[in-house]
């Protein structure tokens, strides 16, 4: 089956098995190095990106789900040149150790964060529940994405 | 993305500069052993020109053996070299860990591969070999004194205006030179670069998800394996239904030998859903000991018992002290390393050479072990590592290498293996599983006369190492044994006290023939240790089989100290003598605002949060590291929920690399350890290991309300570097279990510290 995805901002099409889940399609047909292989059940968060505006798990979701769908990945946040915002504030942090775990965290707090833009901290940890960093990196973490939020209360 | 060409081209460059001789294969077996007790690479590591190279431009490559799991040395050694050399961080470029350019360092563990202290003897010394070498040369062509040259960024200068930079003198020559062993390193005090915290320098490509992992290592023609593993341990191949995956869009292949049975496919897809449809017959293997009753098995099992210290006197003192004498039994299940990532590796097994890419701790062993599995001259194996998810340890990623090798070399294409979720908890080699007897006795004076200390220790395979495969579940499954277990009673102890595995308690006096390696001052004094077969594998383990006897230690010098009535600060103190450990244990207690006073541990009157304080210390190894941790803890009595609020650690290590890399390691160890010390435990049924997914083996997820951690670095003069990436985790479970009983006078003597667990002891307590 040929699949139509727009990935990180460019038009791909692609025909593979439509029940290939979307992970492996954005890895293996595409090259990404966002989304990872973390568990294959959605129980992690590593393979996070976000489809359609929303973060899913991409380990589980089969890629005819995502026919026509808007995809964006770690990668498509931001670039080493210009990294987003809340990226940005990993780097300031030093939040990061063997950095499997970041697409679920980063993907994973920026949608808390764009729904609800003054989220507490125990609302940003609560959205952050299914999602595992086993280097346990968790306060740089959430310092980085609490330096992420303060600066979208200034600039608001 | 990543090609074999790549892989060649980075390699060339080095060829290159070292010249074709330096690769000619060599007859290993005929070769005396390497210098880290190892196998012979053909790269000479007495030789400078093994470690470093300067180009015509003044960039400097380094190579090291000593790899980046997410522990920070990578960055760590590039200050290393551009301190030593004196160029700027962006002129090093270093390659890690690459059998075919770097020298062998053997395996990259624990706090043995800190940066500055793995590197005294190669890295380093290579730095300051080259330094003094540029400046002698330059000293020649500028015709200045040494004494009066100096270096700013890889350009010499002497009076006058005169210079030179190192691309003039030495670019893209070889030095030529014998590593010297009496070059001298930069003292902490002169540091510019190192010491200073330097941001990772993975960190921006691993934000932004450009990162390159072993799991993104793609090689042209390349097809997707995957293993399908045996339901339990011990189960051998019955039979294969070849048939049930004919049908499967993309199936290339099924492997079968012995009892390794594997898929290979075109796609990951295709490899997933032949794995999954695979019809295959299995022997069972033998019943596994019931978990509930588990440490007693232990206990019942033959051992090889090993004394580390033995005064002779104990049994007698305990004897004298009859109903005086206090017991105890700590227990610490299996736990696991639990990659959030599950390993990979890609291999390429042609006829002319064997290509690995792993992200192993190992590559020489790994080589090693290749060579020998796939029966090939292990001169034709080159093994490079690439990063997986982080590892802790010995996770899966020196099996899933042999897998790859194995796949490839039978459908004779490069195949990438990704494990499952399953593959990897079910069969990595677990931190171990113990049982520890603790029994002491109070002297008139009120300190501890005698401290006897027995434990059952449960082991299966660890590090395959340069010959042992069956070690991991892949070599056994293949039909190679895990190293055996030599049953037999201890010998009486000789030479210098070896606390390896933290198993002396710091505040006994470890004598051994009148010299005394301990660190405290207890002189009746007893240690053994009986490890016994474990019915699982089992391997390294961030801090492994410390965490869990410092667990024991210090759990116990607590319930001693509650039993004198006696501060656990100022009682700790009595019995130590080493320095170190007593600095930061004062550290710790001065930067907690620490009220002395015994604790009691009174069990609090109704329902709520009780709220408790305790503290552990550690000579890691015994003189690796210092640590002294004060946790602050919340207990819901009503439902036996434990939940650090703060952590004060005082941690000596030396002197610091990197102050920022430090922090990093020692925050990811006090979580890691508070998860492993909480909710991680390895669970089986009659057969097989239960534990397959997060569902069933628990970590504690982001939404984790942390403690606050507060870190004092405590840094003597003159000090060597020790290691520091297993010092913080060794200390949690106790400071937790004690600050426990600190709060309800319930006393936690098993990990995890299980709501459930913890109900039971305050009912005990109360």
């Amino acid at each position: 089956m040929t699949i139509r995805l727009r990935v990180n901002g460019t038009d791909h099409t692609v025909a593979v098995d439509p029940d290939t889940p979307l992970l492996f399609v954005l890895a293996d047909e595409f090259g990404l190095r966002g989304p990872r292989f973390g568990c294959g059940v959605a129980q992690c968060g590593s393979c996070t990106v976000m489809l359609r505006g929303q973060p899913v798990r991409s380990c589980v979701l089969p890629v005819r789900h995502a026919d026509g769908a808007d995809v964006v990945t770690l990668e498509g946040l931001g670039s080493p040149e210009a990294p987003h915002p809340l990226q940005q504030a990993f780097i300031d942090e030093g939040a990061s150790q063997c950095g499997f775990c970041l697409s679920g965290v980063i993907l994973t707090a920026k949608a808390v964060l764009d729904e609800k833009p003054d989220a507490s901290d125990a609302e940003i940890r609560g959205a952050l529940g299914g999602v595992l960093c086993r280097c346990f990196t968790h306060a740089r973490m959430l310092r980085a994405i609490r330096r992420y939020a303060d600066g979208l209360k200034r600039t608001r | 993305m990543t090609t074999r060409r790549d892989f060649l081209k980075a390699g060339g460059a080095l060829v290159v500069s070292f010249g074709a001789q330096a690769l000619l294969p060599r007859a290993v077996t005929a070769a005396p052993a390497g210098a880290f007790g190892t196998q012979p690479s053909h790269i000479d590591a007495s030789a400078l020109d093994a470690w470093l190279a300067v180009g015509a431009d003044g960039q400097v490559t380094a190579y090291t053996g000593k790899c980046d799991f997410g522990q920070g040395i990578f960055t760590a050694q590039v200050q290393l070299v551009a301190e030593e050399l004196d160029v700027a961080i962006a002129r090093v470029t270093m390659i890690e860990c690459d059998t075919a350019v770097t020298p062998d360092q053997g395996t990259t563990s624990g706090s043995q591969s800190t940066p500055v202290n793995f590197n005294t003897e190669n890295l380093a010394l290579a730095a300051a070999t080259a330094r003094e070498a540029l400046l002698e040369m330059a000293s020649k062509r500028l015709g200045v004194p040494v004494g009066r040259l100096a270096i700013a960024d890889g350009t010499i200068s002497g009076p006058g205006g005169a210079r030179v930079t190192y691309g003039e003198l030495v670019g893209g020559r070889r030095f030529e030179l014998p590593l010297r062993t009496t070059a001298k390193r930069k003292p902490p005090s002169a540091w510019t670069t190192l010491g200073k915290p330097v941001t990772s320098l993975d960190r921006v490509a691993l934000v932004t998800g450009r990162f390159e992992y072993v799991q993104h290592v793609r090689v042209p023609g390349m097809l997707h394996g995957r293993v399908v593993r045996p339901p339990e341990m011990g189960a051998t191949l019955a039979r294969v239904a070849a048939a049930s995956v004919r049908g499967v869009p993309g199936f290339v292949d099924l492997v079968v030998r012995e009892s390794f049975v594997g898929v290979v496919a075109r796609t990951q897809y295709a490899a997933m859903v032949a794995a999954e449809r695979l019809e295959v017959h299995w022997k069972p293997g033998p019943a596994l000991p019931p978990r509930d009753a588990f440490f007693d098995f232990l206990r019942r099992q033959p051992s090889r018992d090993q004394a580390a210290v033995d005064s002779g006197d104990v049994a007698a003192a305990l004897g004298r002290g009859g109903d005086r004498v206090i017991r105890a039994r700590y227990t610490y299940p299996y736990q696991m390393h639990g990659s959030v990532g599950p390993s990979c590796a890609v291999a390429d097994v042609r006829a002319d050479g064997v290509t690995v890419w792993s992200p192993t701790q190992s590559v020489y062993p790994t080589r090693s072990c290749v060579a020998r599995l796939l029966g090939v001259p292990v001169e034709t194996v080159r093994v490079v590592f690439k990063r997986g998810s982080g590892c802790y340890g010995l996770n899966g990623a020196d099996a899933v290498s042999f897998d790859a090798a194995i796949l490839s070399q039978a459908v004779r294409a490069p195949v990438r293996v990704q494990y499952t979720r399953q593959d990897e908890m079910k069969w990595e080699n677990y931190g171990a599983a113990c049982a520890i007897e603790q029994r002491a006795v109070l002297g008139p004076d009120g300190a501890i006369a005698a401290w006897d200390r027995e434990a059952w220790v449960a082991a299966l395979g660890s590090r395959p190492g340069y010959d042992r495969p069956g070690n991991v579940i892949t070599g056994m499954l293949l039909g190679h044994e895990p190293e055996p277990l030599a049953i037999g009673p201890a010998e009486p102890p000789k030479g210098k006290l070896n606390n390896n595995s933290n198993a002396v308690p710091p505040y006994v006096a470890g004598c051994i023939a009148g010299a005394c390696g301990g660190e405290g001052t207890i002189r009746s004094e007893r240690v053994v240790t009986h490890t016994v077969r474990s019915p699982l594998f089992t391997g390294p383990l961030r801090s492994p089989l410390r965490i869990q006897n410092t667990f024991a230690n210090e759990s116990f010098m607590d319930e001693l100290c509650a039993r004198a009535g006696a501060d656990p600060v100022a009682f700790r103190l009595r019995h130590l003598r080493d320095d170190r450990i007593i600095g930061v244990l004062r550290a710790a207690a001065r930067a907690a605002g620490w009220q002395a006073g015994p604790r009691r541990g009174r069990p609090p009157a109704g329902e709520g949060v009780a709220r408790g304080r305790g503290v552990a210390c550690v000579g890691y190894e015994g003189h690796n590291g210092y640590g002294a941790l004060i946790a602050d803890v919340d207990v819901d009595v009503a439902t036996g929920v434990v939940h650090p609020r703060r952590y004060i650690i005082a941690h000596d290590c030396g002197p610091i690399s990197n102050p920022d890399g430090l922090r990093n390691q020692i925050e990811g160890g006090l979580l890691q350890g508070t998860s492993r010390a909480l909710v991680e435990e390895v669970t089986w049924d009659e057969r097989r290991v239960t534990s397959v997914d997060w569902s069933s083996y628990e970590s504690l997820r982001l939404d984790y309300d942390v403690p606050a951690i507060e870190t004092v670095f405590v840094t003597p003069a003159g000090v060597p570097a020790t290691g520091a990436g297993e010092t913080s985790i060794t200390l949690v479970p106790a400071a937790i279990g004690n600050a426990v009983f600190d709060a309800t006078g319930a006393r936690l003597r098993d990990v995890p510290f299980t709501p459930a667990r913890v109900l039971a002891a305050l009912r005990d307590a109360g």
